[in-house]
C-alpha cells in the first residue's frame, strides 16, 4: 500500500515537469530564432553567392515559416539533433557530451565543498543563536554570497598561483603536458581512479580545487542560512525536548533526533543552490579557461552560434528540471509524509 | 523630542550593522549623482605613456592598459551599474507585483496563467536564462535591464501572490468591498500597501543581486560594452593581467562590486529583522 501510493507520488511528480520542459523548449526556440546574423549566409561562407545562401537556408528549413521551423525543431530534439556548431564544426550534441562531465565534475566538487564548510557553521549558529558566533557566521556568509564569482576567481588566482605559487595555472582540467585518463565517467577525479593513474589525480584534483572555492563560496550563504534555521526549528520542538529530558546524550541528540530532520528542509534548497551555482558555472569556468559548457556557451554567444547556444541553455535547463525532480523524489523517499 | 531621539539611537544601537549598511547605501547614491564631479580624471582620456602604472599619489588606483586613470572610472561607473540595478528591480517589481496581485486576487484562470509563465521563468538557472535573452535581444544597457527584470519577476510575483492570498482574508478586504469598492481599488489602496512592507526586504536583497548579475553579464561580454566604464568590464579587462601581476586593473573594480552587493544583502538582512524579527534566519 505504502509502496503504492509512492509511486503515484513519483508518477506524479515526473508529470508535473512536463509543463515546465514543454515551456523551456519553446523559450530556448523563440530566444535562438531572435539571434542576431543570419546562420544560412554563415554556414554558407564568406564568398557565397545569393543563390548559394538561399540554397542553404533552404536545407536547413529556415526558409519556412516559424511554425513548421518549430515542429521540425521538436523532430530534431526528438533524434537527438541538436545541429551542428559553426564554430567547432562538430554537432553541438558531440561537443555538449564531451563537454558536460568538466562543468559536472566542477558543480559537484564546489557543492561538496559549501556543505562541507556552510552545514557545521549553521548548525554551530542554530546552536547558539544570536551570540556573537552567530553573528560572525552571519556576516561572513552575507560577504561570501557578495563576492561576484568572477573576482573572487581572478582573486585567488593572483594570490595563490602568481604571489604565493602554490596553485597550478589556470589551464583547464590539466596542464597542457599532460593527457587525460580513459574516458570512463568523463569525470577526471573518478577516471584516474579506475585506471589507477594516480599521477592524473593528483594533477586534477590541484587544477579543481580554486574553481571549486571560487564556486562553492557563492553557495555557502543559502546553505547555512537554511541550516540555521530548520536546525532552529527542530531543537526547539516538543520530541527534541523530550529526548533531553530523558537525559540521552547531546551529541546523539544533535546528530540522529535534530540533524536529520533538518536535513529535510536543507534538502528542498539544493534546486535554488543548484540554480546559483549552474548560472554562475559559466563565469568560474571563463576565468579559469575549464572546457566546460559554460566556456563553451560564451564562446558560442560572441560568434552568434545559435545551435550551440540553443544546445547549451536547453542542456542547462533540463539539466536542473532533472535535478530538482531527483529532489523532489528524494524527499518523497525520506519523508513518509510527503506525497500522502 | 527627546524620547523619540532615544529611541531612535536605541534602534540605531540595537542595528549597528543595518546602520552602517544604510550609511554605505547612501554614499554609493552621493557616488551615482556626483561621480562624474568628483572623478580627478576623465574616465576615458587615454595616455600610453602612462600605461599600467600601479597606484600612486597621482592615481590612487594605478591605470589601465591604456593609460586611463582606473579611480575615475571606478567613480563614474557607480551610475551606470547601480542605474541598471535600480532599473531592474523597478521593472520587475511593478510588472511582478500587478501578476502576483491579480493572480492571488482573482485566482481562476489569471493565475493559471500567471502560474505557467513564473514556472518557465523559473526551470531556467536563472543567469543562463538572462544570458540567453541578451544574445537574443543585443547589447545595450536597456536590454540588461529587461533581462534582469524578467529572472527576477518570478520572486516578486510569488512573495506578492502568497501575502494577497492572507490578505484578502481579512475582515477590511470585506468591509472594503462592502462599502462599495471595485476590484480594481481594493487591489490598489488595501491590498498592494498591505504587501509594501515584506517586498521591501526582498527589494534590498534582490538589488544585490541584480547588480551582480549585470556586472556577470558584461564580464563575459554580453552587457555594455567597451570604452564605457562599468564594474564588470572593467574586471574583465583586468583579468588578462592579473596572472602577471597587475592586481590594481581588476581588484579596485572588483572592491567596489562586492562593497556594493554587501551593502544592499546587509541593509536587506536587517529590513527584515524590523518587519519580522521571527523570519530572521
Amino acid at each position: 500500500m505504502a509502496q503504492q501510493s509512492k509511486l503515484r507520488f513519483i508518477i506524479q511528480r515526473l508529470l508535473a515537469a512536463i509543463p515546465s520542459i514543454i515551456g523551456v523548449v519553446v523559450v530556448t526556440f523563440i530566444l535562438t530564432r531572435a539571434l542576431p546574423g543570419d546562420p544560412a549566409v554563415f554556414f554558407a561562407g564568406p564568398s557565397a553567392t545569393q543563390e548559394a545562401i538561399d540554397q542553404v537556408r533552404a536545407s536547413l528549413g529556415l526558409d519556412q515559416s516559424l511554425p513548421i521551423q518549430f515542429l521540425r525543431y521538436i523532430q530534431d530534439l526528438l533524434k537527438g539533433d541538436f545541429g551542428e556548431s559553426i564554430t567547432t564544426g562538430q554537432t553541438v550534441l558531440y561537443d555538449l557530451t564531451t563537454r558536460l562531465p568538466a562543468s559536472l565534475e566542477l558543480t559537484i566538487a564546489a557543492l561538496i565543498f559549501a556543505l562541507a564548510i556552510a552545514l557545521p557553521l549553521g548548525i554551530v549558529a542554530a546552536l547558539y543563536p544570536n551570540s556573537k558566533w552567530d553573528h560572525l557566521i552571519r556576516f561572513l556568509m552575507t560577504a561570501g554570497v557578495s563576492l561576484p564569482t568572477f573576482f573572487t576567481g581572478l582573486f585567488l588566482l593572483y594570490v595563490f598561483y602568481y604571489r604565493l605559487n602554490i596553485a597550478p595555472a589556470p589551464t583547464g582540467r590539466l596542464d597542457l603536458l599532460t593527457s587525460p585518463p580513459d574516458r570512463i565517467t568523463g569525470l577526471f577525479l573518478i577516471d584516474s581512479l579506475v585506471t589507477g593513474d594516480f599521477e592524473v589525480f593528483i594533477q586534477a584534483f590541484c587544477q579543481l580545487v580554486m574553481p571549486a572555492i571560487t564556486l562553492g563560496i557563492f553557495a555557502l550563504a543559502p546553505v547555512a542560512r537554511v541550516t540555521r534555521a530548520s536546525m532552529l526549528a527542530v531543537l526547539s520542538s516538543d520530541y527534541i525536548r523530550t529526548a533531553r529530558s530523558h537525559g540521552l546524550a547531546p551529541l546523539k541528540i544533535l546528530w540522529s533526533y535534530a540533524f536529520r530532520n533538518a536535513l529535510l528542509s536543507i534538502l528542498t534548497t539544493m534546486g535554488v543552490v543548484f540554480s546559483f551555482l549552474l548560472g554562475s558555472n559559466v563565469l568560474v569556468e571563463k576565468v579559469f579557461a575549464w572546457p566546460g559548457i559554460g566556456s563553451y556557451a560564451v564562446e558560442a554567444l560572441i560568434s552568434s552560434d545559435y545551435a550551440a547556444v540553443q544546445g547549451f541553455v536547453l542542456t542547462m535547463a533540463l539539466l536542473y528540471i532533472v535535478l530538482n525532480l531527483s529532489i523532489d523524489i528524494i524527499y518523497g523517499m525520506i519523508d513518509p509524509r510527503a506525497g500522502q | 523630542m527627546t524620547l523619540s531621539l532615544r529611541h531612535t539611537r536605541y534602534v540605531i544601537g540595537e542595528n549597528a550593522i543595518t546602520f552602517g549598511a544604510f550609511l554605505l547605501f547612501l554614499g554609493f547614491v552621493l557616488l551615482a549623482i556626483f561621480g562624474d564631479a568628483i572623478a580627478p580624471y576623465d574616465p576615458l582620456a587615454s595616455n600610453a605613456s602612462l600605461a599600467l602604472n600601479p597606484p600612486s599619489a597621482q592615481h590612487w588606483f594605478g591605470t589601465d592598459a591604456l593609460g586611463r586613470d582606473i579611480l575615475s572610472r571606478v567613480l563614474v561607473a557607480t551610475r551606470l551599474d547601480l542605474g541598471i540595478a535600480i532599473a531592474a528591480v523597478a521593472a520587475s517589481f511593478v510588472a511582478g507585483s500587478a501578476l502576483g496581485v491579480l493572480a492571488g486576487y482573482w485566482g481562476g484562470w489569471v493565475d493559471a496563467i500567471a502560474g505557467r509563465v513564473i514556472d518557465t521563468i523559473m526551470a531556467f538557472p536563472l543567469f543562463v536564462l538572462a544570458m540567453g535573452i541578451m544574445a537574443a535581444l543585443g547589447n545595450s544597457v536597456e536590454n540588461i535591464i529587461y533581462a534582469t527584470a524578467i529572472i527576477n519577476l518570478p520572486l516578486y510575483a510569488r512573495v506578492i501572490r502568497s501575502e494577497v492570498l492572507v490578505i484578502k482574508t481579512a475582515g477590511y478586504i470585506e468591509a472594503a468591498k462592502l462599502s462599495g469598492n471595485t476590484d480594481v481599488q481594493i487591489m490598489l489602496r488595501y491590498l498592494f500597501p498591505n504587501a509594501l512592507p515584506v517586498m521591501m526586504v526582498h527589494i534590498s536583497l534582490n538589488m544585490g543581486w541584480a547588480i551582480l548579475n549585470a556586472a556577470g553579464l558584461s564580464f563575459i561580454g554580453l552587457g555594455v560594452q567597451p570604452p564605457t566604464p562599468e564594474w564588470g568590464i572593467m574586471v574583465a579587462e583586468g583579468a588578462t593581467y592579473i596572472i602577471s601581476g597587475e592586481w590594481w586593473l581588476a581588484m579596485f573594480p572588483g572592491l567596489m562590486l562586492m562593497i556594493a552587493v554587501l551593502c544592499f544583502n546587509l541593509l536587506g538582512d536587517g529590513l527584515r529583522d524590523l518587519v519580522d524579527p521571527r523570519k530572521r534566519t
